[in-house]
């Protein structure tokens, strides 16, 4: 799998999401400068397709940076607690601040999401057990418990089927005005590429680091803060986007190796790639209708996992 | 008796133990050892049915180990490993009195407080039966678990690296805890081992193990020599006598 | 107290909590309409604590492990699924989901079939690692999670009331016919749990343990684990489910009784749950008003439990 190829796909994808929708628009019709598709294109398709490879490369490189700094490879914001943690602020922030704006609600959700990673990586310090499966296992219960809360909480305010809906991960909502939060994500993808050498040898475990002269608390917390941040700007732009921190990192070590200065390119690539590829496939399956990111994704995304995990089985 | 005969483990393309025949002699102590990644541990995990074989047969009193009734042989054989991480809090007397499952089924009777009470006297356990084991020190807890395969009562004792994360005066209280339990009570013990003095000086019968096949099966004096070490360890060996045991050097 | 002691005090307390909670404001006017009301849900309580409670408790020994629920096997979401489904299919007016009777045996049937499908596949790729067979159910849950909130979206909102009502277990209705078949279910499946008391002392110690004492250890874990998924499935349709319960009064029996027996942590872990869930179902009806399923109550309540729970043990 080389880069080049990579990039070629996207272009390729991007310019057929760009192009394929509801409303056919050709190229001829962006070269005459038609008013009204050109506006479509501004408006709607743009802004999908950005918010799409931001989010795509986003979480797979959350996903990345969760298995280096928890040394475990199936650990994701979606089965570390991140995403309900975020999910639970974005519902306090709904009840405290009913007019709140997207950036409060991102706030408050923020906030909750670094509290619920971080008390996940508590927990992880205490497994005796440090079995490759259990420690998912650990994340996703801690997950569902903090949502049990959530929904205590919508259940009192009426809040249930909002909430659902708020989460369920869909890009037709996205539209000019309402997505240029995901922008935050950029420079932290950033930052991630720059310290990646870093989240590898904090991989590697604490005394190791230390022994190399790094940092090894700051470097988990900045992880666990760029991770929070990039669920919880996904969470209120988009929606959930369940398995993808795990695949996409997962399939790319498969070829690359462990190394996350390696891996960190192609995560990125290949997340935008399948998601833009899920993304299409759902405008597709049920034309005219679409179907949510959520479900592709997490159709997709289970299968996926399901098959990384029966492998893992069998090589041991 | 216990004889293996041609046993193959694979874990993927690997033969983990590969085609591997031999037997082992009652009433004595018989050492695997061998370096790491020889198989050591996976063929007495084999032995004792904790990991099932690839192929092969394994005869314990003549009878495939397949075809022994499971609460039979668990009366016949016994296996302690090396990690032994119990989930729950336990007293020493509780873990012993496990040892009588195999008779008792859990409803433990006036036969069975007799072979607990002896299987704590003879490991000197007695002050401290009613201590919880995440109170003892890891020599006494040690201690307790053969305690408990005591009270098991079998035939045979395996055990998987005993002295593991021991010091040196607790190894040697093992060892020859082990050594009389072959002498006085007439068991037959089998254990994973690295150390190559301590086996050439508690064991009967030494089986060196390379790569998944044995290099030598043999009495202890026969195998501790220097050429047959060099050929197992690839190390250079200088072996002295002393009291009439032979102890090595390696460098 | 020793652990007989105990059992007769929280066989005291559930007694007197029903009767409380079927003779409180009883006069000669409402006698029989209350009567025949109360008798049923209590029943109910009963059938469903207990067959939680032992479900858990076995589970929890099999998988060595104290912070493990069985709905992580994946059940709950499936019987949300095929409710949405129903729902979202046929529409709440149709004889599925208005027949008690038609639903329990429906959904409690695919809910068996499912789970043996799952065991079937698994132990035979993957013979014995119950981690691994968690993490599948973990992530088929999270499929039919996402296959059900995407239905949840598109319902319109009326709908939605009648889903919202399955998601969350509640006793307000019982069907007396249902509640004759799974009395006689789940009095089976409990005498035939009580016959491997002493057996799940010795699982409690560990795989390699077992196996030496001569247990048939893939053997009994396999039988264990069918018998979870049948009260799993019994309890779930019958009131729907209540994932945290299990969790809650297994930790609660353990901290009470100090000892690793079976015999005694499994009745006190019943009377438990039995009190557990009256207590919150007087909760429902007298403070709450029914405003609040039981199911949440108690899965909020359970959840903060669990969080101090994990807070609180040095190793997991």
């Amino acid at each position: 799998m080389k880069k080049s190829y990579l990039v070629l796909i996207l272009v390729i994808l991007s310019l057929a999401s760009i192009f394929f929708g509801v409303k056919e628009i050709s190229l001829s019709d962006i070269l005459q400068l038609n008013e009204k598709e050109v506006q479509i294109v501004v408006l709607s398709r743009i802004p999908r397709l950005v918010s799409i490879i931001v989010a795509g490369m986003g979480m797979s490189i959350s996903g990345l940076i969760m298995q280096q700094i928890s040394q475990n490879k199936f650990v994701s914001p979606t089965t570390a607690a991140t995403v309900d943690s975020a999910k639970l602020g974005i519902l306090v922030s709904l009840i405290l601040f009913t007019s709140s704006s997207s950036f409060q609600k991102m706030i408050i959700s923020f906030i909750f999401a670094v509290a619920g990673t971080l008390l996940f990586m508590q927990i992880l310090k205490k497994v005796k057990f440090k079995n490759t499966i259990f420690i998912p296992i650990v994340g996703i219960m801690l997950g569902n418990i903090i949502d049990s809360i959530t929904t205590f909480i919508a259940y009192r305010f009426d809040l249930v089927q909002n909430i659902s809906s708020w989460l369920q991960g869909d890009f037709s909502m996205v539209i000019k005005g309402r997505y240029e939060l995901l922008y935050i994500s950029i420079p932290l993808v950033f930052i991630s590429f720059l310290y990646a050498n870093k989240f590898t040898v904090a991989g590697m475990g604490e005394d190791f680091s230390a022994n190399l002269g790094l940092n090894y608390d700051r470097i988990v917390n900045l992880g666990v803060i760029i991770v929070a941040l990039i669920s919880a700007v996904v969470i209120i732009t988009v929606g959930r986007i369940p398995f993808l921190g795990i695949i996409i990192p997962n399939i790319v070590k498969l070829f690359h190796g462990d190394n996350m200065k390696e891996t960190i390119g192609y995560t990125a690539l290949l997340g935008a790639v399948f998601l833009l590829f899920c993304d299409i496939l759902g405008r597709i399956i049920i034309y005219p209708y679409e179907i949510s990111i959520s479900l592709t994704v997490g159709v997709i995304g289970s299968f996926i996992f399901l098959h990384l995990l029966v492998r893992r089985g069998i090589n041991g | 008796m216990i004889e293996v005969k041609e046993i193959v483990k694979q874990y993927g393309d690997k033969n983990v133990v590969d085609n591997l025949s031999m037997k082992i002699m009652k009433g004595k102590i018989t050492s695997f050892i061998g370096p790491n990644g020889a198989g050591k541990s996976t063929l007495l995990s084999m032995i004792s049915r904790l990991i099932p074989k690839t192929s092969g047969e394994i005869f314990i009193e003549g009878k495939e180990i397949g075809e022994w009734d499971d609460n039979e042989l668990a009366k016949t054989i016994s296996i302690l490993k090396q990690s032994n991480y119990i989930n729950i809090r336990l007293t020493v007397r509780e873990l012993v009195s496990f040892g009588r499952f195999p008779y008792s089924q859990g409803k433990i009777n006036r036969e069975d407080i007799k072979y607990v009470d002896k299987a704590i006297e003879y490991m000197q356990l007695r002050s401290m039966q009613h201590k919880y084991l995440e109170e003892l020190s890891g020599g006494q807890r040690q201690r307790a678990y053969i305690a408990m395969v005591l009270a098991q009562d079998t035939e045979y004792i395996l055990l998987d690296e005993p002295l593991n994360n021991l010091d040196m005066k607790h190894s040697v209280e093992i060892m020859k805890i082990l050594r009389g339990l072959v002498d006085k009570l007439g068991k037959t013990v089998i254990i994973v081992i690295h150390d190559i003095n301590f086996a050439s000086w508690y064991s009967d019968y030494i089986v060196a193990l390379k790569n998944g096949k044995i290099v030598k099966n043999d009495k202890t004096n026969q195998i501790i020599d220097e050429k047959v070490l060099k050929q197992i360890y690839d190390l250079d060996f200088r072996i002295q006598d002393i009291e009439s045991n032979k102890i090595c050097a390696y460098f | 107290m020793d652990n007989k002691r105990k059992i007769s005090f929280f066989i005291i307390i559930s007694t007197i909590l029903i009767l409380i909670f079927i003779f409180s404001g009883l006069n000669s006017n409402n006698k029989y309409y209350f009567l025949s009301k109360r008798i049923p849900k209590v029943i109910a309580i009963i059938i469903t604590g207990v067959s939680i409670a032992f479900s858990s408790m076995v589970f929890q020994t099999i998988t060595n492990n104290r912070i493990l629920t069985p709905s992580i096997l994946g059940l709950d979401s499936l019987y949300i699924f095929i409710q949405t489904f129903i729902i979202f299919v046929l529409g709440s007016g149709h004889i599925i989901v208005t027949n008690n009777n038609l639903n329990f045996i429906l959904s409690g049937s695919l809910m068996i079939f499912f789970s043996a499908l799952v065991y079937k596949f698994l132990f035979k790729k993957n013979q014995n690692d119950i981690l691994f067979l968690l993490l599948a159910g973990l992530i088929l849950g999270s499929l039919f999670q996402s296959l059900s909130s995407f239905m949840q979206m598109l319902i319109d909102p009326n709908e939605f009331l009648h889903v919202q009502d399955i998601m969350f277990a509640s006793f307000n209705n019982i069907n007396v016919k249902v509640l004759w078949i799974s009395s006689l279910l789940v009095f089976i499946l409990t005498i035939y749990t009580y016959k491997y008391t002493e057996i799940l002392d010795v699982l409690s110690l560990g795989k390699e343990q077992s196996i030496n004492l001569g247990i048939n250890y893939d053997d009994i874990v396999k039988r264990m684990l069918i018998v979870v998924s049948l009260l799993i499935s019994v309890s779930t349709a019958l009131v729907g489910p209540i994932t945290f319960l299990g969790l809650l009064v297994v930790n609660l029996a353990r901290e009470f009784l100090s000892t690793f027996k079976h015999r005694y942590l499994m009745a006190v872990s019943g009377l438990i749950s039995i009190v557990a869930l009256l207590g919150g179902q007087l909760l429902v009806e007298r403070v709450f008003n029914f405003s609040t399923p039981i199911s949440v109550i108690i899965n909020f309540i359970g959840g903060l439990y669990f969080i101090y729970l994990l807070i609180k043990e040095n190793k997991i």
